[in-house]
């Protein structure tokens, strides 16, 4: 997609003002219904596309995202524009700094479209969970998209923007990219700076891709990923690596692994049998697919869910109604008074829920037994991933349990909703890489998405499968018949 | 969980809560809580604890002075200024 519309721009076949105003059609004809941005600048996205006309007028040689019209989820610091995290204590915040990767795709002459959808400061996984209001799933939309990248997800898939920028911390791409039937990339953990992404869990928070094709993220990857001297955990990388991926997917003799404790009872039967068909048509592909276990993956959601909230009570601290954002002060009686009359209106229910588990599983008598005990479990998950990838090359799953669930179905149940995240969890936990991309659809025409797992920077390795499989298979070409109803 | 420990812990939180939250809260903690004991049935005795997961530690930069030009921006984002100072209630 980013080539072919690249190549249209450099062969003068359209312009980049004519691109960005398509697109800008398609959110003003689809965005009523879908709800996916929370801020849209067409005015400075056609600014931005004319500079790149200006260039290609004046011959000069443009790069490969130069001109092409992308969102960014809100929780990701944009210069001028207001960046909410969709939460009411940010709802007029607009920040004098770019994020590091907004800044990578400035100077890559990138037009930002817009904000998009998320579920409050990325706590969820269906945009229900946004301050401002829910997005659908353009598949079917009395669904979710999924979350908390939801927003990104649904501009994507639906024709509102060539790619999308969106964010990872237990599955807040991948899961999305499965329930709206897209590729998502989650880079492993540093190797794209954090700067600028407004934090959530910083011990697994990631910056990362929503596209239709694996090559797009690529491409992204290879312009975004790199140390940052503003992040000091980011890590170094040949990027060439990740386009040779795409440039020559092979699977010769990959070592696929299928862990026994992924498939498990509870995993509706069409995702296990599009996930299951996917790992067979690789295998006779000439990929080697071998049974692994990781036995203590079944406690990754029990860790996350005290490792987040805790890192989350620490991060959303600094949200205090004085030095930024939705404030009480006025009717506040002292100093004490505006925080907590600030936070407790200013912060939305499962927001305050995880500053509570997190405050609580910190607390003096309850640190042992909660946050140390979880980031000892959180070592054994990880040992299970290293001795795995002695073995194998890979590891497949489902994305997620099922389809995408229908809008409300699990409101009122928090401990449901974190279960979405089940299978995507505890490769965070790790640090590793991993991608969704489509391998099926259930009876209902909703998209089914697998997830491919790497080692620690093993992004080549989980291009090459992903780009093979996409090669063979045509569900990446499916579009949502709702957008022609709309 | 009663409603008294989430008020505790609410207000170590500096967070307010109405009495329905209270109430709501004492019921959904306690059961996520509840999931989160099913750790206890792991044995960490030899386990060391993980908090950085690439390996990297102790990652140093120059430490060089530089100028900051957001000033102005920064202050005006403060919901309550004086000339150019952020205001606060008093503490006491």
């Amino acid at each position: 997609m980013i080539r072919h519309l690249h190549n249209k721009l450099i062969s003068k076949e359209f312009s980049a003002t004519e691109l960005t105003k398509q697109y800008l059609e398609r959110i003003e004809k689809f965005d009523q219904k879908i709800c996916a941005f929370l801020t849209v600048t067409a005015k400075s996205a056609l600014d931005q596309a004319r500079a790149v006309d200006e260039k290609i007028a004046c011959g000069e040689k443009i790069g490969l995202l130069a001109g092409l019209p992308a969102a960014i989820k809100d929780n990701i610091a944009t210069r001028g524009v207001k960046t909410t995290a969709a939460s009411r204590i940010l709802e007029n915040y607009v920040p004098p700094f770019d994020a590091t990767v907004i800044e990578l795709l400035r100077a890559r002459d990138f037009v930002m479209l817009g904000k998009t959808n998320l579920d409050e400061f990325a706590h969820g996984s269906s945009t229900e969970n946004s301050a401002f209001w829910t997005t659908r799933n353009p598949w079917d939309l009395t669904r979710v998209p999924g979350g908390s990248s939801g927003g990104s997800a649904a501009a994507v898939v639906s024709g509102m923007a060539v790619y999308a920028l969106g964010t990872d911390t237990g599955g807040s791409i991948r899961q999305p990219a499965s329930y709206c039937g897209l590729v998502g990339l989650k880079p492993t953990y540093g190797l794209c700076s954090r700067y600028g992404l407004i934090a959530m869990t910083s011990s697994t928070d990631v910056p990362g891709f929503l596209t239709k094709r694996v090559e797009d993220a690529a491409y992204l990857l290879s312009a975004l990923a790199g140390r940052d001297p503003k992040d000091a955990t980011t890590l170094s990388c040949d990027s060439r690596d990740y386009l040779k991926a795409i440039a020559e997917p092979r699977l010769n003799g990959v070592r696929i692994g299928i862990p026994k404790e992924y498939f498990i009872e509870g995993l509706n039967k069409e995702v296990l049998n599009a996930v299951k068909g996917a790992v067979r048509i690789l295998e006779k592909e000439g990929a080697i697919v071998k049974e692994i276990s990781l036995p203590h993956s079944q406690y990754g959601i029990a860790v996350y869910y005290i490792v987040t909230p805790s890192e989350v009570s620490s991060n959303l601290g600094r949200f205090d109604g004085i030095r930024y954002g939705f404030s009480k002060h006025s009717d506040a009686e002292d100093l004490i008074d505006v925080y907590y009359k600030s936070r407790g209106a200013g912060f939305g229910q499962e927001a305050k829920r995880r500053i509570m588990i997190g405050t609580y599983a910190l607390s003096s008598g309850y640190y042992d037994a909660y946050y140390k005990k979880a980031q000892k479990v959180r070592t054994l998950i990880i040992d299970n991933f290293k001795r795995a990838f002695r073995e194998v090359d890979v590891i497949i799953t489902p994305t997620a349990p099922d389809v995408a669930f229908k809008i409300g179905s699990k409101e009122n149940d928090p401990l449901a909703m974190y279960l979405e995240d089940i299978f995507s969890v505890p490769v965070s936990l790790a640090g590793l890489p991993a991608i969704s991309i489509p391998c099926g659809f259930n009876h209902e025409n909703l998209p089914i998405g697998m997830q491919i797992i790497g080692p620690q920077l093993g992004e080549t390795i989980l291009l090459k499968v992903a780009a093979y499989y996409e090669g063979i298979t045509d569900w990446h070409t499916k579009e949502p018949m709702l957008l022609t109803e709309l | 969980m009663t409603k008294s420990e989430v008020q505790k812990i609410a207000e170590l939180a500096r967070i307010s809560l109405t009495d329905d939250e209270l109430e709501r809260y004492a019921g959904e903690l306690s059961s996520i809580l509840d999931y989160i004991a099913k750790l206890n049935e792991v044995d960490t005795d030899d386990v060391s604890i993980t908090s950085q997961v690439t390996g990297l530690s102790n990652i140093f930069r120059e430490d060089i002075v530089e100028e900051c030009n957001l000033k102005d921006e920064l202050i005006a984002q403060a919901p309550d200024t004086e000339d150019r100072g952020v205001k606060v209630k008093s503490v006491f």
